[in-house]
C-alpha cells in the first residue's frame, strides 16, 4: 500500500535529500509517494503546515522554534525529528563594500573573527547604515549573522539595517541598490557572486562550523497520529541523505535540482556549493570548503536538543522571546531524537548515545559513543570559541551581555 | 476602510479591485511588490492587506508588519483564526490577508471571502484562457496533418480526419499525438507540405 504525502519546500539547495528521495526512489521503497510542493516564501510554507495544507515542510529550524513558541501568526505546536541539513549558508556583500575588507577573499573567509572586525570599521566608511538582506527573522542566517556581527562589537539592532527579503530577489536588490548585500543559502549567493555584483565575505561553516539549518518539521498532533508512515519516510530519507553525501553521485543530484519542479538554477551553480567548491569573487579560482553543506556524514540528521536549545538561546538573546522555563522546554521538545531512534532503530544509521551535547566543544574529530556502527562528530567550534552548554543556558546568555 | 492589494500580476489585481468595488468598497489601492513597496505602505496606513500566497514578497511583508512602528498595531492573518474552512480555502485559492489595525473581524470576514472567490475566478479565467490556447493550436495540428495525408494519400478532408481519429483510437492516443507524430514522421522523410 502506498501512502501519499505532501511536503512543502522552497527553492534552495539544501531541499537536495528531499529531491533525492523521491527522484532516485527511496521515498517509493518505502511505499511512500512523496508529492513535493514548491513555494516561494517561508509565510506560506509555515502557513501550509500549520493550517494542514501539507503534512511536513522544509522548514528553517528557528522558524520551527519560533511557530511553537506563538512568535510567527498562529502558534502551532511543531515536531522536527529530522535536519535535512547542516550548514549551507554564505554572506556577500557588494563588490565596493568588501574593498574594505582584506583584499584576499581566501583570508576574508578564513579569519572571520578578524573579518568581522574589518566589517565593523567598514561600516563608518560605507555611506549610509549597511543594509544587509536576511531571508527571516527566525533563520539560521539571520542568528548566525548577528552573532558574527556582534562578536566586533556591532549591534545589529542598531548599527546595520536587517532587510528580510526572499532569496530569489537579492540579486536584482543588490543591483538596484536596495540592499548592500545578503546572507542566504545557495545557489543564491553563488548567483549573486557570478553575477559580478558581490563577493564572499562570510561562510555560515567558519562561524559555526556544524551549524544547524533546516529541518523536517511536522504539527505534532499528526506526527503522533502517524508513527508508521513518518518512521518509513525518515527511513527514505536517511538512504537519500547518504546518497547526497556521496561525491559521486553530486553531478547526478545538480542536475535533479536545476530543474524548474525545484531550484530551477543552472545545474553549475548549484554543483559548485554542493561540492564544497566556492568561488569568492568572480573569476577567481575556486576555494576547497569541504564541509560547505552536509547531509548525512556525522549524524547530520540527528536533531539534537541541544541546538534547539541554542536557536533558544539566541531568540532571548535577541529580545524576540522573553526567557522562562517552561518556554525553554517547548523549544527543546520541537526536536524529536526519539522519534528519529524510533524511525532508523534497525538501520545502520549511527546512533548518538545521547540527545544533548555540547555544542561547539568540539576542535578536531572525535568519536562518540554510539549503536549501530562507528560515529565521528566533525569540528563543532563557533568562530569565537564560546561553547554552549544547554543545562547552563543562563550562564551562556550572561556572557553576551556586556556587548550590548 | 482602507484595502491594500499588493500583487505583481495587473490582471489579477484588477478583477479583485473590482469585485471589492461593486460590493461597496472605495478606498482601495494597488501596490506591486517590487522596490521600496514597504514604504509605500507605511505611507498609506492601510486596514487590511490583502496578497497573492504565491507572491515571495510576503515574508517581507509579515516582517514589517512585526517591527514598523507606523504599523505596530495587533495584526492578525487570515481574520478569523477558528475558522480553518476559510482559512483552506484562502490557502487553496492563494490569498493571505492581513488585519492591519484592530478591526473587528465581522467587518473584514466578507472582504476576505471576497477575495477567494475572485481569486478563485481569476485562476479560472487563467485555465480557460490556457485551453483555449491549448485548443487553438491542437487545431492547427490536426489541420496540419489533414492537410499531409490529402497530399499524399489523396483522401478527402473528412476522409483524412477520420483516418487520424482511428489510428488514434487504436493507439491510445489523442488526436492530437498521432497528428504530431505524423508531421514530424512527415518532415524527417522530406515530405514537407
Amino acid at each position: 500500500m502506498t501512502t501519499s504525502l505532501r511536503i512543502a519546500f522552497l527553492p534552495l539547495n539544501d531541499v537536495a535529500v528531499l529531491a533525492a528521495a523521491r527522484e532516485r526512489g527511496f521515498a517509493e521503497d518505502e511505499g511512500i509517494a512523496l508529492d513535493l510542493v514548491r513555494t516561494t516564501s517561508w509565510a506560506t510554507l509555515r502557513d501550509r503546515l500549520v493550517y494542514g495544507q501539507v503534512q511536513a515542510a522544509h522548514m528553517l529550524a528557528p522558524l520551527a522554534v519560533a511557530v511553537t513558541l506563538g512568535l510567527s501568526q498562529q502558534p502551532a505546536a511543531l515536531a522536527a525529528p529530522y535536519k535535512l541539513g547542516v550548514n549551507g549558508n554564505m554572506l556577500v556583500m557588494a563588490r565596493d563594500f568588501a574593498a574594505a575588507l582584506d583584499p584576499d577573499p581566501a583570508r576574508r573567509l578564513a579569519d572571520p573573527l578578524g573579518t568581522a572586525h574589518d566589517f565593523a570599521a567598514a561600516i563608518g566608511l560605507w555611506r549610509r547604515k549597511p543594509v544587509i538582506g536576511v531571508v527571516h527573522r527566525f533563520s539560521s542566517h539571520a542568528l548566525m549573522l548577528r552573532y558574527w556581527l556582534a562578536s566586533a562589537g556591532i549591534d545589529p539592532d542598531r548599527d546595520v539595517v536587517l532587510r528580510v527579503l526572499p532569496p530569489s530577489l537579492t540579486v536584482e536588490a543588490i543591483h538596484a541598490g536596495e540592499i548592500d548585500g545578503f546572507i542566504a543559502g545557495e545557489p543564491w549567493g553563488g548567483a549573486a557572486i557570478a553575477s559580478g555584483r558581490a563577493e564572499a565575505v562570510a561562510i555560515g561553516e567558519r562561524i559555526w562550523q556544524r551549524g544547524v539549518e533546516k529541518v523536517l518539521a511536522f504539527r505534532e498532533p499528526w506526527l503522533e497520529e502517524n508513527p508508521d508512515t513518518v518512521d518509513r519516510l525518515l527511513r527514505a530519507l536517511a538512504r537519500a541523505a547518504a546518497w547526497c553525501d556521496e561525491p559521486d553521485n553530486r553531478e547526478g543530484l545538480a542536475e535533479i535540482l536545476s530543474r524548474a519542479d525545484y531550484v530551477d538554477q543552472p545545474a553549475d551553480l548549484i554543483l559548485g556549493a554542493l561540492g564544497g567548491r566556492i568561488t569568492p569573487r568572480a573569476g577567481d579560482a575556486p576555494l576547497d570548503c569541504p564541509n560547505f553543506v552536509l547531509f548525512s556524514r556525522e549524524a547530520t540528521p540527528f536533531p539534537w536538543r541541544s541546538q534547539a536549545l541554542w536557536i533558544y538561546s539566541q531568540l532571548v538573546r535577541w529580545g524576540m522571546v522573553e526567557a522562562s522555563p517552561q518556554a525553554a522546554a517547548q523549544a527543546a521538545a520541537v526536536f524529536r531524537p526519539d522519534v528519529f531512534r524510533r524511525a532508523l532503530a534497525g538501520s545502520d544509521v549511527p546512533m548518538p548515545g545521547a540527545s544533548m551535547k555540547l555544542e561547539g566543544a568540539l576542535a578536531s574529530p572525535r568519536a562518540v559513543g554510539s549503536r549501530g556502527g562507528d560515529l565521528t562528530l566533525g569540528p563543532d567550534r563557533f568562530f569565537d570559541g564560546r561553547v554552549f552548554d544547554p543545562e547552563r543556558i543562563d550562564d551562556y546568555l550572561e556572557g553576551f551581555l556586556q556587548l550590548r | 476602510m482602507r484595502i491594500v492589494i499588493i500583487d505583481d500580476s495587473g490582471l489579477r489585481a484588477t478583477v479583485l479591485e473590482e469585485g471589492l468595488r461593486e460590493a461597496g468598497y472605495d478606498d482601495i489601492h494597488i501596490v506591486p511588490p517590487r522596490g521600496a513597496f514597504v514604504a509605500r505602505l507605511e505611507r498609506m496606513a492601510p486596514d487590511v492587506v490583502l496578497m497573492d500566497l504565491g507572491s515571495p514578497s510576503r515574508d517581507t511583508l509579515e516582517e514589517m508588519l512585526t517591527v514598523s512602528r507606523a504599523l505596530a498595531r495587533p495584526i492578525a492573518m487570515f481574520v478569523d483564526q477558528s475558522d480553518e474552512a476559510m482559512i483552506g480555502a484562502a490557502i487553496d485559492a492563494g490569498v493571505s490577508a492581513y488585519v492591519v489595525d484592530g478591526l473587528r473581524k465581522e467587518r473584514v470576514k466578507p472582504v476576505l471571502e471576497l477575495a477567494v472567490r475572485r481569486f478563485n475566478t481569476f485562476s479560472r479565467m487563467q485555465s480557460e484562457l490556457e485551453e483555449a490556447r491549448t485548443a487553438l493550436a491542437d487545431r492547427k495540428v490536426v489541420d496540419r496533418a489533414k492537410s499531409i495525408l490529402m497530399n499524399q494519400r489523396g483522401l478527402s478532408e473528412q476522409d483524412a480526419y477520420n483516418l487520424l481519429r482511428t489510428s488514434a483510437m487504436n493507439q491510445g492516443k489523442k488526436i492530437v499525438d498521432v497528428a504530431q507524430a505524423l508531421i514530424t514522421a512527415s518532415d524527417l522523410l522530406g515530405g514537407g507540405l
